[in-house]
């Protein structure tokens, strides 16, 4: 590794560390901009019994303290209790959510990347065809669709009308509708990414060069175009997995599957100030961290590209 | 040399008028084409784009123009009159169904609009509600993409043009907030500025907008400038090196004369696709705020609250999902399609 790359990977991580500093800080003066504080939707709580809450929660020091202790507490993952749910720590409900919902988003983002590479690259090779007119409409109409309504319309077509799928995300079965709508536009985001990386190779010298040399064609596609093709839809995994958190957000509480994305949905509506506030944490450093593996691989697997 | 001055022959018939044939070869055959003319010749050309644009078009002359003579309002419930009774007959009406008044009223010869998406749980015409949750969204979109269009450009030129210190500055602070995770950040921001700002609108002009959009603009203004600003930034450092810069300052063309003619006219063009690109963006964050109960404040329809409020009903009213899911595709697929041929037109550089 050159000492080029060396720095720029350093640089890199500097500044998701950075980057990670700055959601935390954002979100603690945001969530205490709240006008009165966490405690206001309570009912009925006698003045007495509010000051006791404030001092169990640490809510009566000064600002910058409540800043320290919470950055501290941060570092070490104590997100402290949920607000809304009784007895049960911020921590626990993020790792209960998490269980399922990264099994979906695992599953989603592999299907996605394998779909997607075989659809763009079938498309470059048969280049204006049928297949591909059909493949470049589906996959422009994918990406045009939020996810609600992508979801909502599956939920329509194959739970309610057909009966074929149950619309209840919580079983084994039911994560088949999730799935689908979460993988749908990393998919076709994939597919249109190695389409046109694909066609930018196949016109490249080293390719008229193996030709020339009675390489065959079999060959030429899988060695030496895909694998080269293939580099850009690196730098797409950051993104993929920021748009399936989200994504998560509105799949999880459409099919009622029970995963982090519901619980942080159910969070805001409930105004549950820590359960926010961790949450938003970890899925953001998840972001971050994920954004900066995809660059820094981007880097090693091709020296050649200057990512400024 | 010896060569060269043996070749310099100048005979009288080199200075005689040029012929009526001569002159001929002189006359421009077509009138000169500007930059923007050649754009919308082969913007003009582009049929995907041309019908994503009257796709557009139409969309928003009917967002705007049907509230002004159409007899129902979005806000009103149909058979609540105060003091009376509800009619109950006026609610969750299929399409082009009428309540029992109606019929009577049809009966003795009124003529009556119909229903044409029929009416919601509390009997709110749905044709009408689609029409201003469309309107709303255009809004949303068009304002927003108008507020990263202004900070984007204004940090991006002083950027550009400040260089050195300054410039190092605001781009790694751009680099900061162009890592965070955007939506994550918009829920946040979203879910909190509803409450900061909700009481200090009260009776002011804003206060009918809506807490929530406020704060939407807010976000959009906060965080979505960055990507405007790195690309103006970028534009103008790039364009400084150009060689046809170099070439007009080398025949003699002073510096308004390039910032005019050279610099202007390729700037615009990446600013005017991306803003346009940055309408559909708008209008998915919208819905996906309204979807999460963070969009535009109710009785106020969005085509992302419509969406969200149908999935209540879904079992027995899907079209109330399908309808507004139809027209916010529509607009976000013809915008891209659109912008797509805007760049390809003007600026096929861009299409990497």
């Amino acid at each position: 590794m050159n000492p080029k790359t060396l720095k720029y990977i350093l640089k890199r991580i500097v500044l998701a560390v950075f980057t990670v500093w700055v959601v935390i800080t954002v979100t603690f003066f945001i969530m205490h901009a709240v006008p009165g504080g966490p405690f206001t939707s309570e009912k009925a709580v006698s003045p007495a019994v509010q000051k006791a809450m404030e001092a169990k929660y640490g809510l009566d020091k000064p600002l910058m303290t409540q800043y320290v202790s919470y950055l501290t507490d941060v570092v070490q993952f104590k997100f402290g209790p949920s607000l809304k749910q009784r007895g049960r720590m911020v921590i626990d409900i993020i790792g209960d959510g998490m269980k399922t919902s990264i099994k979906l988003g695992l599953i989603s983002a592999f299907l996605a990347l394998a779909i997607g590479v075989v659809l763009g690259a079938f498309a470059a090779l048969f280049r204006n065809s049928l297949p591909d007119r059909i493949i470049m409409v589906m996959t422009t109409a994918f990406v045009s669709m939020p996810s609600f309504i992508v979801g909502s319309l599956l939920l329509i077509v194959f739970a309610i009308k057909l009966h074929a799928l149950p619309a209840n995300g919580s079983t084994a079965a039911g994560l088949v509708l999730p799935i689908i709508t979460l993988m749908l536009y990393p998919m076709s985001y994939i597919t249109r990414l190695t389409r046109s990386s694909m066609l930018d190779v196949l016109l490249q010298d080293y390719i008229r060069t193996a030709r020339a040399k009675g390489v065959p064609a079999r060959r030429i596609i899988f060695v030496h175009a895909l694998k080269n093709a293939l580099i850009p839809v690196i730098t797409y995994f950051g993104p993929m997995l920021a748009y399936i958190v989200t994504g998560s957000l509105v799949v999880e509480q459409i099919f009622a599957v029970p995963g982090i994305g519901r619980a942080f949905v159910s969070s805001i509506t409930n105004r549950d100030y820590t359960m926010i506030m961790g949450t938003t944490i970890v899925l953001a450093s998840l972001i971050v961290i994920m954004n900066l593996v995809s660059d820094i691989m981007y880097k090693v697997v091709d020296p050649r590209i200057t990512l400024e | 040399m010896d060569k060269q001055e043996k070749e310099l022959v100048l005979t009288s018939q080199d200075f005689e008028p040029a012929s009526e044939e001569e002159k001929a070869y002189m006359v421009k055959m077509r009138p000169q084409t500007t930059a923007f003319q050649d754009g919308m010749r082969r913007l003009r050309k582009n049929k995907v784009a041309m019908v994503s644009f009257w796709v557009i078009m139409l969309i928003t002359l009917s967002a705007i123009l049907i509230p002004f003579f159409w007899p129902y309002k979005y806000e009103t419930m149909l058979g609540m009159t105060p003091g009376k009774p509800v009619d109950a007959s006026f609610q969750n009406l299929t399409p082009f169904q009428y309540s029992t008044s109606e019929i009577a009223r049809q009966e003795s010869g009124e003529k009556i609009v119909p229903h044409i998406f029929g009416t919601d749980s509390s009997g709110r015409d749905y044709f009408i509600r689609v029409i201003y949750g469309t309107r709303i969204s255009l809004i949303v979109g068009f304002f927003a993409s108008m507020i990263v269009l202004v900070i984007g450009l204004f940090i991006g030129s002083l950027s550009g043009y400040a260089g050195g210190k300054v410039d190092m500055v605001i781009m790694r602070i751009v680099d900061i907030i162009y890592s965070l995770p955007d939506m994550l950040m918009v829920i946040l921001l979203a879910t909190v500025l509803k409450q900061v700002i909700g009481d200090s609108l009260e009776g002011t002009m804003l206060a009918k907008i809506g807490s929530n959009i406020i704060s939407l603009f807010i976000v959009f203004a906060l965080l979505y400038w960055v990507s405007m600003a790195r690309l103006i930034r970028g534009q103008i450092l790039s364009l400084r090196e150009q060689e046809y810069v170099l070439a007009a300052q080398a025949a003699g063309a002073k510096g308004s004369w390039v910032i005019k003619k050279h610099l202007i006219p390729n700037c615009i063009s990446v600013i005017v696709i991306s803003t346009a690109l940055q309408i559909p963006n708008a209008i998915f964050t919208e819905s996906f705020l309204s979807f999460l109960g963070l969009g535009v404040n109710a009785p106020m329809p969005s085509l992302g609250s419509l969406a969200s409020d149908a999935l209540n009903g879904i079992t027995s009213y899907p079209y109330r999902l399908v309808i507004p899911a139809i027209v916010i595709s529509l607009i976000v697929l013809s915008l891209n399609l659109f912008g797509d041929g805007l760049r390809d037109a003007f600026d096929p550089k861009l299409n990497g």
